[in-house]
């Protein structure tokens, strides 16, 4: 069942007056608005939904990267004039569900500040449990750091790993196993890649045939 | 918010069961399951499942779909089906295939690939390839002992081993391959029946333009007189 | 509802007191035959008894999201059959259940039926694995899993015949399926489907007496309902605690509101109620198999206009997720109008049905663990995506 967002909002909006939270229109077909929650409200908004609106199941947390935060705007539009962000952000999709009334998703979104320094949002752990592993897996990939965590480690890279690789701008690293695909591309990057003997005494080397035709 | 519960009945939940009477009834009845499937398995069929590899070969399924290969029709040099559009290059989701088109000395495209090398040991058999083609080209095959000990080259396939026969497609899955002919054959026709429409037009059209200047004529000859 | 949020990180401190010599570290995994792949676990013991767990992941990591977001929507659907290996065909659904959301595609009946019996006989090859697995994870090696993957290379065999591959069929399209039942399919299926029961039965008597099973599942590893919803626990871990969420009953995608069919429950949501319950759904899966297949209509297998090349979704976002066998498989998909998705995301049951397995085995021993792990069924291929 499509929850019935306006009703939640005002209710969030009544409930707490200094939330930040705004409607989102989602411009697709599928019909699922988004709640965009002030970062600092985030974990009270949470419980409020918990508490009274009996939203209990937070299935789904996603992490988004936005470097161009005018197509963040595009994919949820704002009511009315909204200045956009300057720069670039990392957005945080949180999908509830009631078990009890069947009804969802109800879609939060938070952003962090910018996509460097400041790339934090509140962790909602001690709202909803299940964002524990998902939440860790946001900042492995993305490097959102969620204040408050009880445990925010690498989950699925490992621990001594640097960059963030979920990330538009991620560039992969040059020292991947070498792997002889036809792709001339891949074979340019590991000829450059490794010292040249090594490419020029058989032991890495072009293996494309000339077709016989 | 009207909860559908309702409509669901509960199952009773699962039994548990409580005392045991005999100590170790529940061993004996597994053990009589095993004894029971240990027996079966010499004579009963659906418990006989295992075959003898090398020797034995489980029938392939008309389906079935291995890595894929290059139709042509009658000669591979000549009319491989494929015109190299690369649409299969780019929707390959591992990135395997690698295409060049061929062209004569003054640069202009000749429609058929140079260079057409699959990599087998990334492919990864989904068949999007065959999928996506707009030719006809390109199908998967069901072979599937490829096994080689030359790891980088051994499982690099160009043209060579790639480009297969028509009558082999036929072989393999004749329902797809006569669905294809036909449609093929009838574009064909079609294409053939356009041109000599397109020539017949042309000839009437040339007629008729020389009947008309010939009707012409006169009047312009009749005006000049 | 939970008034203490404390309460639900339960997260225990290490004790080191006098006795932490007398603590044992062991390091499960992640070469183990109880971890079902590549999965780790660091275990504090003390003793024989758990004083605190922490999973360990990503030895199978390969980044399926960002091989999605550089590849076309069609090009995912294939490793798509490669999260959770034992479905594939339900996570052919769920993805293609997602895109037809994100561009508003209808799907022709006969497809939707298709689908249905496809996932059906998925959840039916999972949970008989599952049986398999956990007899063998209590120390049941061979036979029941022989007698379980025997019956699932029966169901295998259909799905060659159907897609032209065992496991990695890549079959969903966005708008149907992509290719129509082989004649005599449906026949073969329905076969299946008559000597799939006396199968079970023979499974259960196996089993469920056994009085080793009894002892070593009845009341291990249980949690109550309200941390169970609350960890995101989803599938049939939730329902053999007595939840009655079903994804199939609470928001019936594709066309299950048609088929009569019951949820099983549980009462305790121990090992041994997590065991049964996937009996009785695959009972129940059964039902709706044969109702699927008598009511199985003539039609196109795929929307006519369906768009297999340079397939463009409007711009927007959605979140669609089915009832897959392991719990709730969702896709979230956000389109920025181009061929590639701009973000492709996957809520893998199996990944956070463990978020509460310290939890659920704290206190307990460590044979209980491998019991607990194998009752959750996770599948590597998921978790660490």
């Amino acid at each position: 069942m499509i929850v019935e967002i306006e009703t939640i909002l005002a209710g969030i909006r009544e409930a707490l007056p200094n939330s930040g939270i705004s409607f989102r229109k989602n411009p697709g077909p599928s019909g699922q608005h988004s709640l965009l929650v002030d970062g600092s409200n985030l974990v009270e908004v949470c419980q409020f939904l918990q508490d009274t609106l009996d939203f209990d199941l937070l299935s789904n947390v996603t992490g988004v990267d936005w470097p161009e935060p005018a197509k963040a705007d595009a994919v949820a539009v704002p009511e009315g004039e909204v200045t956009p962000a300057a720069e670039g952000f990392l957005e945080v999709l949180y999908h509830l569900y009631s078990t009890n009334r069947r009804v969802g998703p109800l879609v939060l979104r938070a952003r962090t500040a910018d996509r460097a320094g400041n790339a934090k949002i509140p962790s909602v752990v001690s709202v909803f449990r299940s964002a524990e592993f998902q939440e860790r897996e946001i900042f492995d990939l993305y490097g959102v750091i969620f204040t408050g965590h009880p445990d925010l480690r690498r989950i699925l890279m490992w621990d001594e790993f640097v960059d963030f690789p979920m990330r538009k701008d991620y560039v992969a690293p040059d020292d991947y196993e070498y792997e002889p695909t036809p792709h001339d591309a891949v074979l340019e990057k590991a000829k450059t890649h490794y010292p040249s003997s090594e490419t020029q005494d058989g032991k890495i080397q072009d293996t494309r045939k000339e077709p016989v035709l | 918010m009207d909860s559908p519960s309702s409509t669901i009945e509960r199952l009773p939940a699962p039994k548990r069961p409580g005392g045991w009477s005999i100590p170790g009834w529940g061993l004996l009845q597994g053990l009589a399951v095993t004894g029971r499937n240990m027996v079966e398995s010499y004579y009963k069929k659906e418990r006989m499942t295992t075959i003898q590899y090398p020797e034995e070969r489980a029938p392939i399924s008309p389906n079935f779909r291995n890595f894929p290969f290059l139709v042509f029709d009658t000669d591979p040099a000549a009319d491989l089906r494929c015109t190299a559009c690369s649409i299969c290059e780019k929707e390959c989701p591992p990135q395997c295939i690698y295409i060049v088109l061929d062209r004569d000395e003054n640069g202009k495209s000749l429609k058929r690939p140079r260079v057409f090398d699959i990599d087998l040991s990334v492919c990864m058999n989904c068949g999007i390839c065959a999928e996506v083609c707009p030719f006809d080209s390109i199908y998967m095959d069901g072979e599937y002992e490829l096994s080689t000990d030359d790891r980088f080259g051994g499982l690099l396939f160009g043209l060579d081993r790639l480009a297969k026969s028509a009558e082999y497609h036929m072989k393999l899955r004749p329902e797809q391959a006569t669905e294809v002919m036909a449609r093929r054959k009838a574009e064909e026709e079609k294409k053939a029946a356009a041109a000599a429409a397109k020539l017949a037009k042309a000839k009437a059209d040339a007629e008729a333009k020389a009947k008309a200047a010939a009707e012409v004529k006169p009047e312009e000859k009749g005006e000049e007189v | 509802m939970i008034s203490d949020s404390s309460m639900l990180y339960s997260t225990p401190a290490l004790e080191t007191g006098d006795d932490e010599d007398q603590l044992l570290r062991v390091s499960l995994g992640p070469q183990h035959p109880s971890t079902h792949g590549v999965f780790r676990m660091n275990v504090v013991l003390d003793g024989e008894t758990v004083v605190s767990l922490k999973p360990v992941f990503g030895y199978l990591h390969r980044n399926h999201e960002k091989i999605a977001e550089n590849a076309t929507y069609l090009s995912s659907m294939p490793y798509t059959d490669r999260l959770d290996y034992i479905c594939p065909l339900s996570n052919n659904w769920a993805y293609a259940h997602a895109v037809e959301k994100l561009a508003g595609i209808e799907v022709p009946e006969r497809a939707e039926y298709m689908r249905v019996i496809l996932a059906e006989l998925t959840r039916l090859i999972n949970h008989t694995a599952f049986a398999g697995f956990i007899l063998g994870d209590m120390g049941a090696w061979g036979s029941a899993l022989m007698y379980a993957f025997r019956e699932r290379e029966k169901i295998l065999d259909l799905f060659e015949d159907l897609t032209g591959a065992r496991m990695m069929a890549n079959f969903m399209r966005f708008g149907g399926c992509r290719n129509d039942l082989p004649a005599g399919w449906a026949m073969k299926c329905g076969k299946l489907v008559d000597d799939y029961g006396p199968f079970l039965d023979e499974m259960e008597k196996f089993l469920v007496g056994n009085e080793i099973l009894l002892a070593r599942t009845q009341d291990v590893g249980q949690l109550p309902k309200d941390i169970l919803i609350n960890g995101g626990i989803t599938g049939p871990m939730l329902r053999a605690a007595g939840v009655n969420y079903d994804i199939r009953k609470v928001e019936p995608y594709g066309i299950y509101e048609r088929f009569d069919f019951r949820i099983p429950l549980g009462e305790i949501g121990d090992c041994y109620d997590r065991i049964m319950i996937r009996f009785l759904e695959m009972r129940e899966s059964l039902k709706i198999l044969r109702q699927a297949l008598d009511q199985l209509p003539e039609g196109d297998y795929i929307h006519p206009k369906a768009k297999i090349r340079n397939f463009k979704p409007p711009v927007g976002e959605a979140y669609g997720r089915i009832e897959g066998p392991k719990g709730e498989l969702g896709f979230h998909l956000i389109s920025d109008g181009t061929t590639n998705p701009y973000r492709y995301r996957v809520r893998p049951p199996s990944f956070i049905n463990l978020t509460l397995l310290e939890d659920m085995c704290l206190g307990l021993d460590l044979a209980d663990v491998v019991i607990i792990l194998g009752s959750i069924d996770i599948v590597l291929g998921e978790v660490d995506r």
